[in-house]
C-alpha cells in the first residue's frame, strides 16, 4: 500500500478551503489552483480531502500493483 | 483515511478518489457549484455515510428538489431523481412506500426544504416515514441570485432584503421536532467527522431523520452579508461551534451566531410503511 | 361469468384502475372526487397495494409520480382547484416519461365555485394547464361502465406511451350509479422495461423504430437520473439546443403520430344525419334523449362523441363536417371544445352552442331546442 496526495487541477477551482485548514500549511493557491508548496511536508492526513468542494484534492492509496 | 470498499465497481479511469469513484458520476463534474460553495462538502459527507454503512447504490435512492442544492442528484451513482421546487420530500414518500427496500435520501436546500416544501417537510416528520433529509442549509437562494431564505437570519442582507431582513428565521431541525421528528441533528460543512456520523446514524435511524447541515455560500450570502472568503466562512463554523448538549443549557441569546453541531433528537417510533404493511398482511398473505 | 354490480362513477374509475394494475393512490379530499380516494384508500390494500392520504393536492401528484419511478402504477384524483394546483408536477412527468393516470372529476369554477355541481371546464385546462408545450392525452366518460372501462385505457395507454393521461370526468358521471357488469379478465399493459439493468445502460436512449425509452424502475441496478430539466439520454441536466429539439419533437410526436391508437370516437345516427350534437362525458346523456325526440318529430340528428378529447378527434369531425347542415356544441362551460368544432368545421355547417356555467345540468329540451332552430 501506497500512500500519495493527489491533485486534480481540472477540477479545482482556487477556493483555497485545503490550503487554510491544511495542518502543516504545505498547500496553496496560485492562479486561482492549489498546489503543494515547496519545501513543506505533506502527512497525508487527508484534512484537504474531507473539505475539498470539488474532489480535486485527495489521498490515494493505489496498491503497489496500481489497482486500488 | 478510511478505505472504500471497491467489490464490483468499475476500475478507475479518471483521477478521483476512490469514494468519488464509487458514489458519483465524474463523467457530470466538475459540479456547476461557485468555489467554495459547501454543497460538495455536504454531497462527500453523504456519500461517506453511505460507505461506512455498506450500502448498496443499487438499493440507494437519491432525490432532489430545486435550486443549487438539488443539482446534486445528477451528481451521485444512485438511483437519482431531480424533481420540482420544494416537492423532494413527496416524491420520495411515493418511492418509499411504493418500494421501502430502497434506502431513500433528500438531499435539499433550505429554501426547497423549509419555505416552498414546508408542507411536505412537516408532514413527513408527522408520519415518521424511512427518509433521511439532509438540509445543504446555507441561508440563501443561490440559483437566483441572492434573495433572502425563511433561514436567512434577522437583520442580514439578501438582494431582495437591501435594507436588512425583517423576517424571523426558522431553526429547521426544530422545525423538524416540533413537527414530531423521531431524528434531528446538526452538522456544519466544517465538522466534517461529525457530521458523516450524524448522516449515517440518521440514514440507520428507522424512520424519518433530518440532519440540517450549516454550509457555506460565499458568492451571494458571504458577499451580501461581508462574511468574507469560503475560508472565512468555514474559520467561522470552527470558532463559533457550540455541540448540541451544551447547546442545550444555553440561552436563546446565547446561541445567536453559534454553530450547533450535534445530536438534537432520537427516539422511537413505529415507521409509516411498515405500519402499512401490516394493513396489507390482513389481506394479502405473503405479499411484500 | 361476468359480474353484474350497482356502482358509482367514482368507485367504477378505482375497479377499473385495480382492474389495469394500480397498486398505489397517493390524494387529498376534494369534492366531488373524494370517493376515488375513499373507495381506493378500502380496497388497495386488500390487493397488496397502497393507498396515501397526502397533505396537499401537490403531494399527491407528486407522491403518485415518485411512486411510479418505482415501478408502481399510480393514480390521483382530484377537482379543479386540486387540477390547478397539480399542474407543475404533471409537466414534469410529461418531460419525464413517467407513466401516471390524473382523474379530474370536474366541478363548477372558476375558484372554488359550485363543489356539488357538474361543469366541463376544465377541458382547455387538460390540454394546456401546465406550462410549456408538452404532449398530453386526455379521455372522458359518459357513463359509469365506461368509466370502468376507459380507467384501464388511460393506464394502458400510459404505460404504453410513458405518458400522463388525465381522465376528465365530470361531477355527472362521478356520482352516478348504475348496473354495471365486471369482465372477469381484462387486456392490461405495462410500460417498457430492460430485461438486465445495469448503470451502462442509459436510460433514455430510445432505440429507432420505439416510441419511448425502455428503462427499468428504480432499484434495479440501472441507477440512472431524471431530471425536470431537459436532459442528455443519461438523464443527467443539458442546455444544447439539439438535444433540447430532439426531445422535444419525439414526446410531441409519440402522440401526434400515434393519432389512432390513442383518438377514439363514438358516432351515433350520423349515417343520414343534417344535425350532429356535439358532446362529452356526462353532457351526453341529455344528448341521446335529444336526438331520440328530434327522430321522432323526423329531424335527421346524430350524436358526435369524442372519448378522447385531446388529442381532438379532427380527422373524424373533419367527415363528419362534410356531410352534416349544422352542428350543435353541448358542452358545460362557456364554449371550450366549441372553438376546436369551429376550427374543423371550417365554415363547412353552420355551429349551433348550448353551454352551461350556472350549476344546473343541460337538458334533452334545450339541446332539442338548438336541434330544431333554424
Amino acid at each position: 500500500m501506497m500512500k500519495k496526495l493527489v491533485i486534480n487541477s481540472a477540477w479545482c477551482k482556487g477556493c483555497g478551503i485545503c490550503a487554510a485548514f491544511c495542518p502543516k500549511g504545505a498547500l496553496e493557491v496560485v492562479k486561482e489552483k492549489v498546489r503543494r508548496k515547496e519545501g513543506t511536508d505533506c502527512i497525508l492526513c487527508g484534512q484537504c480531502e474531507l473539505r475539498c468542494p470539488d474532489y480535486a484534492i485527495y489521498v490515494d492509496e493505489t496498491k503497489e500493483d496500481g489497482n486500488a | 483515511m478510511a478505505g472504500v470498499n471497491m467489490t464490483g465497481v468499475s476500475p478507475k479511469t479518471a483521477q478521483v478518489s476512490d469514494l468519488i469513484w464509487k458514489y458519483m458520476r465524474p463523467e457530470n463534474m466538475p459540479h456547476i457549484w461557485c468555489p467554495g460553495c459547501g454543497h460538495g462538502i455536504i454531497m462527500r459527507e453523504v456519500a461517506q455515510a453511505v460507505e461506512n454503512l455498506g450500502i448498496d447504490r443499487d438499493k440507494l435512492m437519491i432525490v432532489s428538489g430545486i435550486g443549487c442544492s438539488s443539482r446534486a442528484a445528477g451528481y451521485m451513482d444512485a438511483n437519482t431523481l431531480h424533481t420540482t421546487h420544494g416537492r423532494a420530500i413527496a416524491f420520495a414518500t411515493g418511492i418509499k412506500i411504493a418500494n421501502p427496500e430502497l434506502e431513500v435520501i433528500v438531499l435539499t436546500g433550505d429554501g426547497d426544504a423549509s419555505a416552498i416544501g414546508g408542507n411536505h417537510l412537516i408532514h413527513a416528520c408527522r408520519r415518521n416515514i424511512g427518509l433521511t433529509v439532509v438540509v445543504m442549509n446555507n441561508s440563501i437562494y443561490g440559483m437566483t441570485g441572492g434573495q433572502y431564505s425563511p433561514t436567512t437570519p434577522t437583520g442580514e442582507f439578501g438582494t431582495t432584503a437591501p435594507y436588512g431582513n425583517i423576517d424571523r428565521d426558522f431553526d429547521v431541525a426544530q422545525l423538524a421536532i416540533g413537527a414530531g421528528a423521531t431524528y434531528a441533528a446538526k452538522g456544519s460543512v466544517y465538522h466534517v467527522p461529525q457530521t458523516v456520523k450524524l448522516i449515517e446514524n440518521g440514514i440507520k435511524h428507522k424512520g424519518f431523520s433530518i440532519i440540517d447541515v450549516a454550509d457555506v455560500c460565499p458568492t451571494y450570502y458571504g458577499r451580501k452579508n461581508k462574511k468574507g472568503s469560503a475560508v472565512n466562512m468555514m474559520q467561522y463554523q470552527k470558532d463559533n461551534m457550540v455541540p448540541a448538549d451544551k447547546a442545550k443549557t444555553m440561552t436563546e441569546e446565547e446561541l445567536k451566531g453559534k454553530i450547533v453541531v450535534g445530536l438534537l433528537k432520537e427516539t422511537e417510533y413505529p415507521e409509516y410503511t411498515e405500519e402499512y404493511q401490516k394493513i396489507i398482511d390482513r389481506f394479502v398473505k405473503g405479499a411484500k | 361469468m361476468p359480474k353484474r354490480v350497482l356502482m358509482q362513477g367514482n368507485e367504477a374509475c378505482v375497479e377499473g384502475a385495480i382492474a389495469a394494475g394500480m397498486r398505489f393512490f397517493a390524494g387529498y379530499p376534494i369534492t366531488p372526487s373524494t370517493e376515488i380516494a375513499e373507495v381506493s384508500a378500502v380496497r388497495l390494500p386488500q390487493v397488496g397495494g397502497h393507498f396515501v392520504q397526502m397533505e396537499d393536492e401537490i403531494a399527491s401528484i407528486a407522491c403518485a409520480i415518485g411512486a411510479s419511478t418505482a415501478g408502481a402504477k399510480a393514480m390521483t384524483a382530484t377537482s379543479g382547484p386540486g387540477f390547478s394546483l397539480k399542474q407543475e408536477n404533471l409537466g414534469y412527468a410529461c418531460l419525464t416519461e413517467i407513466p401516471l393516470v390524473v382523474v379530474d372529476v370536474q366541478r363548477s369554477g372558476p375558484s372554488t365555485g359550485l363543489p356539488t355541481s357538474p361543469s366541463q371546464g376544465d377541458v382547455m385546462m387538460s390540454r394546456w394547464g401546465t406550462h410549456g408545450d408538452h404532449p398530453i392525452i386526455v379521455i372522458s366518460p359518459s357513463s359509469v361502465k365506461e368509466t370502468y372501462e376507459l380507467a384501464i385505457r388511460c393506464f394502458n395507454l400510459a404505460e404504453k406511451y410513458r405518458q400522463p393521461v388525465i381522465f376528465l370526468m365530470d361531477e355527472i358521471v362521478g356520482h352516478l350509479r348504475e348496473g354495471i357488469e365486471i369482465p372477469e379478465n381484462v387486456e392490461t399493459v405495462d410500460r417498457p422495461t430492460v430485461e438486465h439493468p445495469t448503470a451502462k445502460l442509459a436510460a433514455y436512449h430510445v432505440e429507432p423504430g420505439q416510441l419511448v425509452p425502455a428503462m427499468a424502475p428504480f432499484g434495479h441496478g440501472q441507477r440512472y437520473n431524471i431530471s425536470g430539466l431537459f436532459s442528455n439520454e443519461k438523464g443527467f441536466p443539458t442546455n444544447s439546443n439539439e438535444l433540447t429539439e430532439e426531445k422535444m419533437q419525439r414526446i410531441m410526436h409519440k402522440i401526434s403520430d400515434n393519432y389512432d391508437d390513442i383518438v377514439q370516437v363514438e358516432e351515433t345516427g350520423l349515417e343520414d344525419a343534417e344535425v350532429a350534437v356535439f358532446c362529452y362525458g356526462g353532457t351526453t346523456r341529455a344528448a341521446i334523449t335529444a336526438v331520440e325526440e328530434a327522430r321522432a318529430k323526423g329531424i335527421k340528428a346524430g350524436i358526435f362523441r369524442p372519448v378522447t378529447i385531446w388529442p381532438f378527434a379532427e380527422r373524424e369531425l373533419d367527415a363528419v363536417c362534410k356531410k352534416v347542415k349544422k352542428i350543435v356544441v353541448a358542452e358545460h362551460n362557456y364554449g371550450q371544445l366549441l372553438h376546436e368544432v369551429e376550427r374543423v368545421a371550417q365554415g363547412r355547417c353552420k355551429i349551433s352552442f348550448i353551454g352551461k356555467v350556472n350549476g344546473t345540468v343541460i337538458t334533452p329540451d334545450e339541446i332539442l331546442a338548438k336541434i330544431e332552430e333554424e
